[in-house]
Formats: structure tokens, C-alpha cells, sequence
């Protein structure tokens, strides 16, 4: 097994967290990982992304040009990565403040209205765990159980007590995926 | 007792550094490293191991403060990017003339200048050749991953005492920002004073007691003494190289093509070389741990084998001198790198290596 994910929207989104998350789920799930942000100006409002690597063998390059999936935040990063999806990859987008969608024919094309979910939820701060869930249903490269461990070693413990709100929302997340 | 955790390259410096009963830290901020004192800050090592952490005034204020540590036989260390190690450069002259161990900690970035804060390997020339006035070498190891990050904290530490040379660990922005699965190794504690006076009383400032006075300098004006002094240094730098070579060779044995690559550009070479084989083309890597000593003999006798090397660097072609002096003018060497700070993707390696191919065949 081996998954390249681009993971791309506004800072501020929960991007780089999302993917530190997933990352440690495969590390939960004995895999070998890489992430690599994007860093500098940009991590301070504008765009963020992050390339998260699962492998079960040793990684070689960090940095790669096409994804294995694209999960996709906001319209800019869309119009950046849509085209760098690899042909029969996943493209998931949150189409809230998109008014291009995607138009690739040969990508597997998913959307998870995940805003729109987590401000029905009540907590704007779970949104990306709701993206993470709709990952996970359509690619289940990591375990439920793995996620919950993974967000146990990535969050200090003193909001421990926040990671079954995190678990209902990734729930959450796999039941609205749609496409 | 390892312990596995998800980690930057920044922060892993700083936690190793911890672990492998480093004494002191004096640092600056500068993107892409800030997270190596960010880290210790967070730590608080002075309320566990006693180590210091500290932020200078300034990257020359730093390495002033690292000779100081050393000069008391201490480990002592510090960590910066390109702009922030040219400042270094008077320090790092002087403690390879004082003979001081040490550890300096590049994460590289973009240059000339004040640059760019994205990634870069533009800093070859200035880790193994210059670094300071005078004739001297600093031990160099370029990790290509944030495991290397880890272990080399100790193997720098390691050899910096052994040979009572300053170290550096020649790293990059990707390095340094990514994180990957670390394994830790358990924690070392520091010197005690009288490990300390055992291990180095002979040449630090340790308090003189009963025995003879010690000075740490890099100053002799008779120029006879001085010359000896040098001569000194020279043999010391010809058992480096005789004995600390270090590299890592992939797919090398049938191979007919080389990719030399070190740090991230090793990672990315890797990648190059698997596509590369996919389509039947017979490429290997060849990864030099040890910029200085470079691997050159072992670079030399793959020379036989093969039709080309290309070397890929984040520069405009600098470790390409070393290549090309360890295997002549018999095999076609050429370079590929992005500099500046963007980042080859390994497509672009692969187009190149196949333009090398082409002329050589």
C-alpha cells in the first residue's frame, strides 16, 4: 500500500493538522509516513497544504507532483492541484466557496459539504475532522481505531477530553460523503 | 527503551540534542530552522538534564558563546540557516584553529543574500571548503531524513569530541520542516565533572587543580610553530578521511547510470531511480552521508560499471567538483538542480538523466 495525498485550502482551515493526524495514524498503523507543509508567508492567512505520504514500505521523495488523492479546501487550491491528480486518483472537495467544481472525467470526483456540517454541528473547529472521516470512508487507508490513537499522540493532553467530539465528527463525515 | 514519535526535522534536532546530554544551545531565530530553539524553549531542558538553552543577541554572538562552552570541554552547539552561517564563519575559523568540538546545525535555504526562506543546497561550497578563513575542514553530515536528523545529533557530537574538530549537519528546508516516524534513542545523561575532567582534561579549561595549565587559542605568531600547527591539522583531516567515510548506496550493484545526491535531493533522486527502473533503465543512487570527508573513493570504484553520473543538487552545481575529482575525466559527469528554492520534482530528475544517457550513448 502506498498513498500520495495533497491536502490544500485556507490557513487557519485545519490543513496541516489534519494531515499531522493522518500521518500519525499510519505511524499507529505501523506504516512509514512523510509530511511536508507548505511553510513560510502563506501559513499566516492565504493558502496552506500539506503532502501526506502512507506507505508500507520505505518512502523515498517527500515532495511529489501528482497525488494518489487531492482532498480540496477552497477554489484556489482546486484550480492549483485539480490537474495533479493521477488518472483514476480521488478528488475531494468541500463545495462551499467553490463556483468552479472540478471537471476531471478520469479522477474519481467526491464531495463532503463539511462547512455546512460542522456549523450544523455547532463547532466550526471540527471541520476538518469531518473532511478526515470522508477520506477515510471512500479510502480506508487507516483504521478508525488507528485515528482515534493517532489523534491521542498529536493532541497535548489537556484536550484529550475533545477527541470524542473529533471521533463523531470524522463518523459524521463518512455518512455525508457523497459521489 | 525507543520511543516512536511523529516529527519535525527542527524539532527532532532539538530533542536529540536533549538526549545525547548535550550541555549547551545558543541560537538565533531564523526561518527554516526556528522550530530547533522553539522546541527547547517548549522543553525546558535546564529544569531536567541542566543543559542550556539560550537566545543570543545575535548568529555571532552564538558561536562565541559556543567556543566559550567549548573551550570548557563542554557540548556545546548551535543551529542556523544559510544567512545566519555566513555571520558564523569567524567563530567557526576559530574554533577549528583552537581545535574546539562542536556542533553547528544548517538548515539550509536559498541564497545569495539574504535569500529566500524556501529550501536549498546552495551552502556545499561553503560547509566542506570554506566556512571560515584558513586551512581547515568541518566534519560535515548531510541527513536525508528526519531519523538522520536524530541520529546525526550524536554521531556529530560523537566525532566532533573524537577529533576535537567542529561538526556540522548540513541539512535543507524539506529536512528540516517535514515530519516523518523517528525512532529516539534513550536519553544519555550529561558529563559529570569528573567524567568531564577524565575525558577532556587534558586540553579544556576545566579548572586547573593539579596539573599544568591548559589554553585554548587559535593564535601563534612564530610562523615555524604555526607551520607545524597546520601540518598537524592536515594529518588530522587525512585520518578523517581515511576513517569516517560514510554513504549509502541503492540499486548500485548491476547499474549503469548514478544519480549522486545527498539530503533531500537524495530522497528525491531515490524516486527518480524507481521510475527509471520501471522503464528499464539500469540507474542507481549514490548518497554521500559524509559531505567532508566526500566518499570518494568509493564513488571511484563504481566508475568501472557505468556510463554517466548525474549529480542533483538544489544549486547551481557544487558537490559536482567532488564528483568529478573523485572519478576523473574518464566517465561523463553532468549536473540537474533547481535552485533558489524551488524544489526538482523527481519527473524533471529522470528527463535529465535520460538527456545524459542520450549523449552518452
Amino acid at each position: 500500500m502506498k498513498e500520495e495525498i495533497i491536502i490544500a485550502g485556507f490557513g487557519g482551515q485545519g490543513v496541516l493538522s489534519m494531515g499531522k493526524i493522518l500521518a500519525y495514524s499510519g505511524i499507529m498503523q505501523n506504516q512509514e509516513v512523510t509530511w511536508m507543509p507548505s511553510y513560510g508567508p502563506e501559513m499566516r492567512g492565504g493558502t496552506a497544504n500539506v503532502t501526506v505520504i502512507l506507505s508500507d514500505d520505505r518512502i523515498s521523495s517527500p515532495i511529489v507532483h501528482e497525488f494518489d488523492t487531492a482532498i480540496i479546501l477552497n477554489q484556489q487550491s482546486l484550480d492549483k492541484f485539480e490537474a495533479a491528480v493521477k488518472r483514476g486518483g480521488l478528488l475531494l472537495y468541500d463545495p462551499n466557496g467553490i463556483t468552479a467544481p472540478p471537471a476531471r472525467a478520469d479522477v474519481r470526483v467526491c464531495r463532503v459539504a463539511a462547512a455546512e456540517e460542522a456549523a450544523k454541528m455547532g463547532n466550526a473547529k471540527v471541520f476538518n475532522m469531518i473532511v478526515l472521516g470522508a477520506f477515510l470512508k471512500v479510502k480506508p487507508v487507516v483504521k478508525l481505531e488507528n485515528v482515534v490513537k493517532g489523534l491521542q499522540k498529536s493532541l497535548p493532553e489537556r484536550v484529550h477530553s475533545l477527541i470524542p467530539m473529533n471521533e463523531q465528527a470524522i463518523l459524521r463525515g463518512m455518512e455525508i460523503v457523497e459521489g | 527503551m525507543s520511543e516512536l514519535r511523529l516529527m519535525k526535522g527542527n524539532e527532532v534536532v532539538a530533542e536529540a540534542a536533549i538526549r545525547c546530554g548535550c550541555d549547551a544551545y545558543f541560537g538565533y531565530p531564523i526561518t527554516p530552522q526556528s522550530e530547533v530553539m522553539e522546541t527547547l524553549m517548549e522543553l525546558r531542558p535546564w529544569e531536567t538534564t541542566g543543559m542550556v538553552a539560550l537566545q543570543a543577541e545575535s548568529e555571532i554572538a552564538s558561536i562565541n558563546m559556543v567556543y566559550g562552552a567549548a573551550s570548557a570541554g563542554k557540548r556545546a552547539m548551535t543551529s542556523s540557516s544559510s544567512p545566519g552561517v555566513s555571520l558564523m564563519a569567524e567563530g567557526l575559523s576559530y574554533l577549528a584553529g583552537a581545535e574546539l568540538p562542536c556542533l553547528v546545525v544548517n538548515v539550509s535555504r536559498g541564497g545569495p543574500g539574504l535569500g529566500t526562506i524556501q529550501p536549498s543546497q546552495a551552502d556545499y561550497f561553503m560547509a566542506t571548503k570554506g566556512g571560515g578563513h584558513g586551512d581547515f575542514h568541518l566534519i560535515v553530515l548531510a541527513p536525508s531524513s528526519v531519523q538522520e536528523m536524530h541520529d546525526f545529533v550524536f554521531l556529530a557530537f560523537d566525532l566532533a569530541f573524537k577529533y576535537r574538530n567542529p561538526a556540522m549537519i548540513l541539512a535543507d528546508g524539506v529536512i528540516g520542516q517535514m515530519m516523518e516516524k523517528v525512532e529516539l534513542h534513550s536519553p544519555r545523561p550529561r558529563c559529570t565533572d569528573e567524567e568531564l575532567q577524565k575525558a577532556v582534561g587534558s586540553w579544556a579549561v576545566t579548572g586547573k587543580r593539579h596539573r599544568s595549565r591548559n589554553i585554548i587559542t587559535s593564535v601563534e605568531l612564530d610562523p615555524a610553530i604555526h607551520e607545524k600547527f597546520n601540518q598537524k591539522l592536515q594529518a588530522k583531516y587525512a585520518e578523517i578521511q581515511e576513517k569516517e567515510v560514510r554513504y549509502e548506496e541503492l540499486l548500485c550493484d548491476d547499474a549503469e547510470y548514478l544519480i549522486a545526491a545527498y539530503g533531500i535531493s537524495a530522497r528525491i533522486g531515490q524516486k527518480a531511480v524507481e521510475l527509471l527502473r520501471a522503464e528499464g533503465v539500469k540507474a542507481g543512487l549514490f548518497r554521500p552521508i559524509t559531505l567532508y570527508p566526500f566518499p570518494s573513493k568509493p564513488m571511484a570504484a563504481r566508475a568501472g560499471q557505468l556510463k554517466g553520473i548525474l549529480c542533483v543538487e538544489l544549486s547551481a552545481g557544487q558537490m559536482i567538483e567532488d564528483v568529478r575529482l573523485a572519478v576523473g575525466n574518464c566517465l561523463p559527469t553532468a549536473h540537474f538542480g533547481r535552485n533558489g528554492g524551488i524544489i526538482h520534482s523527481p519527473n524533471e530528475v529522470v528527463a535529465a538523466l535520460k538527456k545524459l544517457k542520450a549523449n552518452c550513448e
